[in-house]
C-alpha cells in the first residue's frame, strides 16, 4: 500500500475502504503534528490538535478536490485548525510571550537542548503567529512560496514579503542579543 | 543576511518534534472509529430519510465534480454510475430483483466497498437498498443509487469551507472525545501512581487540569483611574491545588495561583465587630513592601463574626456527589466520602441531609434524612461506588430538586457539588450550567463546590459555578483540608453572614501616585458595579476573615512605574481637601435575603500606617508573606529580588500562635517550592 498515491487512497477512502484511510492517517500523522507543534508551541497541544484533524478528516477529505496537492490541502486543515485553537483559547498573545519557555520548559532535558534549538524556539516564540506559520511551511517543511501563499490563502507576494520581515526580525534579535 | 534564514531553517530541521509514542496510534484509532461510525450513520441516515428530493441532483453534482478532478479512475466511477442511474431512470417500474440474490449480495457492514471495474458494478450498492424499495417511484430509485454511491463521500453537500471546524460531525466528535478522555487519557495521564516514579518522556503533569488564564492586575495611575472595584473572594481551592502540586516536586501552573486565594486561605484573627449590627469589622493599615522598599502595602482586612453554636440556623444540605469513573482513585471518592462523614460530626441533629449521586445517569442515593439518623446517612455514603461517565447537569437538577423539596425557610439551604469537575455529558455547556445555578440562586438555594483529584480537574468550571451559586470552592486533596473546610471552618463554609461583598478604594491622587491589587484579577468589577445591587459578588460565611492588599506608590516616592506624561496637563491636586487621607476603602454587602446594600467605609490616613515591616501586625505580615509567595508562583513581575527564601524568614517570623499548623505547614511549602523552582529546567 506504501507506493499508493495519496490520491488513490482519498478515493479508496471515500469509496468506503477502511484500510486506505488508515493508510492516509498513518502517512500524514506525522507531518500533522510537525505543523501543529511549531505553530502551537506546545507538545501535548499538538497532539491532540493532531487527534482532532485526524478524527476530521473522515468528514474532510471529501472537501478535497484534487485540484492541489493532498499535502498542500492537508497543511491548509492543520494550519486552520491550529489558529482556532489558539483563538478559541484566547491565549493567542500569552502564548506568544510564553512560547519559548514552554516550549523550551517542557521538551528540554536540559542535555537535549542545543543552543541552536534553544534559539530557534525563542525565534518562533518572538514571531506572531502568521508569520510563524509561514516560516514553519518555507522553512521547515520546505514548501516553495507559491505553495504556502496556497495553504494560508493569501498572495504569493505576502508570503514573500512575510519572509523578508522574518529575516529583518532576526536580524534585529541578533543586534539586541549583541547589545545584551 | 539570508543566512539568518538558513541558519533558522537548519535548526528548524536538526530539531525535528517527535510525537509522543502512542500519540499516532491514539489519533489512528480514534480517526477510524470516527470513520466507522460516520458511515454507518451515512448509512442509517439515507435509510431513515431518503433524501430523495436532492439526492438526484446533489448526486449529479457529483458526479460533475467528479470530472473536475484530475483522476480518470474516480471519473470513470462516477460515468459508470451515471449510466447505471439513467438505465434505472428509464425503466418505468424497475423490477425487485430476487430477494435472495439482494441479500448475498449485501455486504453485511461491509468494509470494503468494491471498485466497479463495468456496468455492472454498479449494482452493488444498489444493492443495499431493501428489497421492498426497488417498487418505489423510479427517481426515488435512482436518488437512492446516488445517496449510496461512494457512500457519497463526494456529496456537495459536504463541501465545508476549509476554515470551519475540523470536526463536521460534532456528535461524533464529541462522542469520539468522551471515550477518549474516559478511556484513554484520563487513565495515562493520571498523576496518582506516576508520582512515584519517573515522568516518562512527553509526560507533562499541568496536562488536562483546566484554569482560567489570566495576566496580574497591572500598576494603575491614580491621576487617571482612581477607583478600583472587586468582590471579596473566599475560595481557597487555588491554595490546596498548589499544594498537591507542590508536593509532588512541580511548580503549579501560573493559572492556578490566585493570590487572593492563598492570602485567603489561612485564618486572620483580625479583631471581629464590636456587634452584630454590622456583620464584619474592617481594617485598613498601611505598612512599607518588603519586596519593594520605595513602595507601600495597602493592607485591608475583614472579619466577620462568629456564629455560636446555639445561633446556627437550621441547614438542609444535599451532596451531590459525583461518582464516575475518574472518581476512582484513592485521592478522590473515598477521601470525599470520609469528608463528609467528618462534615456529619459538624451539623446538629435536626439538620437534614439529602445525597445524590451522578455517573452516567443521576439517582438519589439518600432522601432528605434529619442527621439524627447517622446511621443511614453513613450507610448511603458507603455504598458509593465509582464508574461510568458524569452526567453532572442532569444531577445538579436533581440536587437542586431534592433542596426545594425540603426547603427549609430562613434555614441554610445548600447544595454541595463534590466532584473532580470534568463534567463530559448531558448539558457541558458552562454558560448553560451556569445560568441554571444562578436561577436557582435566586430561590435561595445556594451552591458550594468541593474539588478533587488531580489530572483531570476543571478549576475554571468550578470556580464559575461557585461563584453563580453564591457559594465557595474548596479544592480537596488531604484529609486534614477536608477537616479544614468542613469541621473547623464548617460554620464560615456553610452560612453566609453577608453577600454580595463588594471593596472600592478610592485613592487620593494628591498622596497616591500609582497602585496596584495583588490578586483578585477573577474577580475585577466596574466601578459602575459597586452600588448595583444586581451585580453579583463573594460572600462572606460566619468568622471569614478576607485580605486584601494593594502596591501603592507615594506620590514624589520616585517609585513610581510609569513614567509621567511629558504633554500632561498639570492640575492642582484633586485630593488636596483631604489633607493626608491616602484613599478611602469602601465596603458593600447585603445581609443573608436582603434585597439591597448597606455600606461601609475606612479612611487610611497617617495614622494607619507603621514604619516599618517589623512594626506591623503579625497576621498582616503573614499575608504579606503569603501574598509574595503568590506572586512568585506568578512569575514574581513585581517582585523584584524578592525570593523564596526572604518568604520563609518573612512566615516563619510571622507565625504566630498556629494552633492547626496551617502556617507551618505553608512554611514547608515555600521549601517545596523552592526546590521544585530549581528542578524546573530539567524537567521533561
Amino acid at each position: 500500500m506504501s507506493e499508493d498515491t495519496d490520491a488513490a487512497l482519498v478515493d479508496r477512502a471515500a469509496a468506503g475502504e477502511r484500510e486506505a484511510f488508515a493508510a492516509l492517517v498513518e502517512r500524514h500523522y506525522g507531518l500533522i503534528y510537525r505543523v501543529a507543534v511549531r505553530v502551537l508551541g506546545d507538545d501535548e497541544a499538538a497532539a491532540d490538535l493532531a487527534q482532532d484533524v485526524c478524527v476530521g478528516l473522515a468528514a474532510r477529505l471529501p472537501s478535497w478536490r484534487g485540484e492541489s496537492r493532498f499535502s498542500t490541502w492537508l497543511y491548509r486543515v492543520v494550519v486552520n485548525a491550529a489558529r482556532d485553537r489558539l483563538r478559541r483559547e484566547g491565549a493567542q498573545r500569552r502564548n506568544e510571550a510564553a512560547f519559548a519557555e514552554v516550549d523550551a520548559m517542557t521538551r528540554a532535558g536540559a542535555a537535549a537542548l542545543d543552543a541552536e534549538a534553544l534559539w530557534m524556539r525563542q525565534v518562533l516564540g518572538a514571531l506572531d503567529e502568521d508569520l510563524r506559520t509561514t516560516v514553519v511551511l518555507v522553512l521547515q517543511e520546505g514548501l516553495r512560496h507559491a505553495e504556502a501563499a496556497e495553504v494560508l490563502g493569501v498572495a504569493e507576494s505576502t508570503v514573500s514579503w512575510r519572509m523578508h520581515q522574518v529575516r529583518r526580525r532576526l536580524r534585529a534579535l541578533a543586534a539586541e542579543d549583541d547589545v545584551a | 543576511m539570508s543566512d539568518d534564514l538558513e541558519r533558522l531553517q537548519a535548526a528548524l530541521r536538526a530539531d525535528t518534534p517527535h510525537p509522543p509514542a502512542d500519540g499516532q496510534a491514539r489519533a489512528k484509532a480514534a480517526a477510524l472509529a470516527a470513520f466507522d461510525r460516520r458511515r454507518q450513520g451515512k448509512r442509517e441516515r439515507q435509510r431513515q430519510t431518503g433524501r430523495v428530493a436532492h439526492g438526484a441532483t446533489s448526486w449529479l453534482r457529483s458526479f460533475a465534480m467528479s470530472f473536475s478532478r484530475p483522476y480518470p479512475a474516480l471519473a470513470g466511477v462516477a460515468v459508470l454510475l451515471l449510466v447505471g442511474g439513467v438505465t434505472y431512470q428509464m425503466l418505468p417500474t424497475p423490477e425487485p430483483d430476487d430477494p435472495g440474490r439482494w441479500a448475498a449480495s449485501a455486504p453485511a457492514d461491509d468494509a470494503v466497498a468494491p471498485v466497479p471495474k463495468d456496468g455492472r458494478a454498479v449494482e452493488p450498492p444498489a444493492a443495499q437498498a431493501p428489497p421492498q424499495e426497488a417498487s418505489d417511484e423510479a427517481v426515488a430509485q435512482v436518488a437512492e443509487v446516488a445517496g449510496q454511491r461512494p457512500e457519497s463521500y463526494f456529496d456537495v453537500s459536504e463541501l465545508v469551507p476549509l476554515t470551519a471546524e475540523v470536526a463536521v460531525d460534532p456528535a461524533v466528535a464529541a462522542r469520539t472525545r468522551a471515550v477518549e478522555v474516559a478511556e484513554g487519557y484520563g487513565m495515562r495521564r493520571m498523576p496518582v501512581s506516576a508520582a512515584a516514579e519517573a515522568p516518562s518522556p512527553g509526560y507533562r503533569d499541568q496536562g488536562r487540569d483546566r484554569f482560567e488564564a489570566f495576566d496580574p492586575n497591572p500598576v494603575k495611575v491614580s491621576a487617571e483611574e482612581p477607583v478600583s472595584t472587586f468582590s471579596v473572594d473566599v475560595d481557597t481551592a487555588s491554595y490546596a491545588f498548589m499544594r498537591a502540586s507542590l508536593n509532588r516536586g512541580v511548580l503549579p501552573q501560573p493559572d492556578a495561583v490566585r493570590v487572593e486565594e492563598l492570602i485567603n486561605y489561612f485564618p486572620y484573627d483580625y479583631a471581629p465587630p464590636e456587634s452584630r449590627a454590622r456583620p464584619f469589622a474592617a481594617h485598613v493599615s498601611l505598612m512599607p513592601t518588603p519586596w519593594n522598599t520605595a513602595t507601600r502595602l495597602l493592607h485591608i482586612g475583614i472579619k466577620g463574626y462568629a456564629l455560636a453554636p446555639d445561633d446556627r440556623p437550621p441547614a438542609n444540605l444535599v451532596f451531590l456527589v459525583d461518582t464516575s469513573g475518574s472518581m476512582d482513585s484513592p485521592e478522590k471518592l473515598p477521601l470525599l466520602v470520609n469528608a463528609l462523614r467528618m462534615l456529619l460530626e459538624t451539623l446538629a441533629p435536626e439538620d437534614r441531609v439529602a445525597i445524590v449521586a451522578y455517573a452516567g445517569a443521576a439517582g438519589t442515593v439518600l432522601e432528605p434524612t434529619p442527621v439524627a439518623e447517622r446511621g443511614r446517612i453513613a450507610a448511603a455514603l458507603e455504598s458509593l461506588g465509582a464508574g461510568g461517565a458524569t452526567a453532572g447537569a442532569e444531577g445538579i437538577r436533581q440536587a437542586y430538586l431534592l433542596a426545594e423539596r425540603a426547603f427549609v425557610k430562613d434555614g441554610i439551604n445548600r447544595v454541595i457539588l463534590a466532584t473532580d469537575g470534568d463534567f463530559n455529558v448531558g448539558i457541558t455547556d458552562p454558560d448553560a450550567l451556569e445560568g441554571y445555578i444562578a436561577r436557582k440562586r435566586e430561590s435561595g438555594v445556594f451552591l458550594s463546590v468541593l474539588g478533587f483529584g488531580m489530572g483531570n480537574y476543571n478549576d475554571a468550571l468550578m470556580q464559575r459555578l461557585a461563584q453563580s451559586g453564591n457559594g465557595n470552592a474548596a479544592y480537596i486533596d488531604t484529609l486534614s483540608e477536608a477537616r479544614k473546610v468542613l469541621v473547623e471552618e464548617a460554620t464560615s463554609t456553610l452560612f453566609p453572614i453577608a453577600s454580595d461583598v463588594k471593596i472600592q478604594v478610592e485613592f487620593n491622587p494628591a498622596l497616591v501616585s500609582e497602585y496596584r491589587l495583588i490578586g483578585y484579577e477573577t474577580r475585577m468589577l466596574a466601578r459602575e458595579d459597586f452600588r448595583n445591587d444586581k451585580v453579583d459578588a463573594g460572600e462572606i460565611g460566619a468568622g471569614h476573615s478576607v485580605t486584601a492588599l494593594y502596591e501603592i506608590a507615594l506620590a514624589g516616592s520616585g517609585a513610581e512605574r510609569i513614567a509621567p506624561l511629558r504633554y500632561g496637563v498639570e492640575e492642582a491636586a484633586p485630593g488636596a481637601d483631604h489633607e493626608g487621607e491616602f484613599a478611602t476603602v469602601a465596603i458593600r454587602y447585603k445581609l443573608p435575603g436582603a434585597g439591597t446594600g448597606t455600606e461601609i467605609a475606612r479612611h487610611v490616613a497617617a495614622g494607619n500606617a507603621v514604619e516599618s515591616v517589623a512594626d506591623a501586625p503579625a497576621d498582616v505580615r503573614f499575608a504579606v508573606a503569603v501574598a509574595a509567595f503568590g506572586q512568585l508562583l506568578r512569575g514574581g513581575r513585581y517582585t523584584g529580588d524578592y525570593g523564596y527564601d526572604d518568604v520563609i524568614a518573612a512566615a516563619t517570623a510571622a507565625r504566630g500562635a498556629d494552633p492547626f499548623g496551617y502556617r507551618t505547614e505553608f512554611v514547608s511549602l515555600v521549601r517545596l517550592a523552592k526546590t521544585a523552582a530549581a528542578m524546573e529546567p530539567l524537567r521533561q
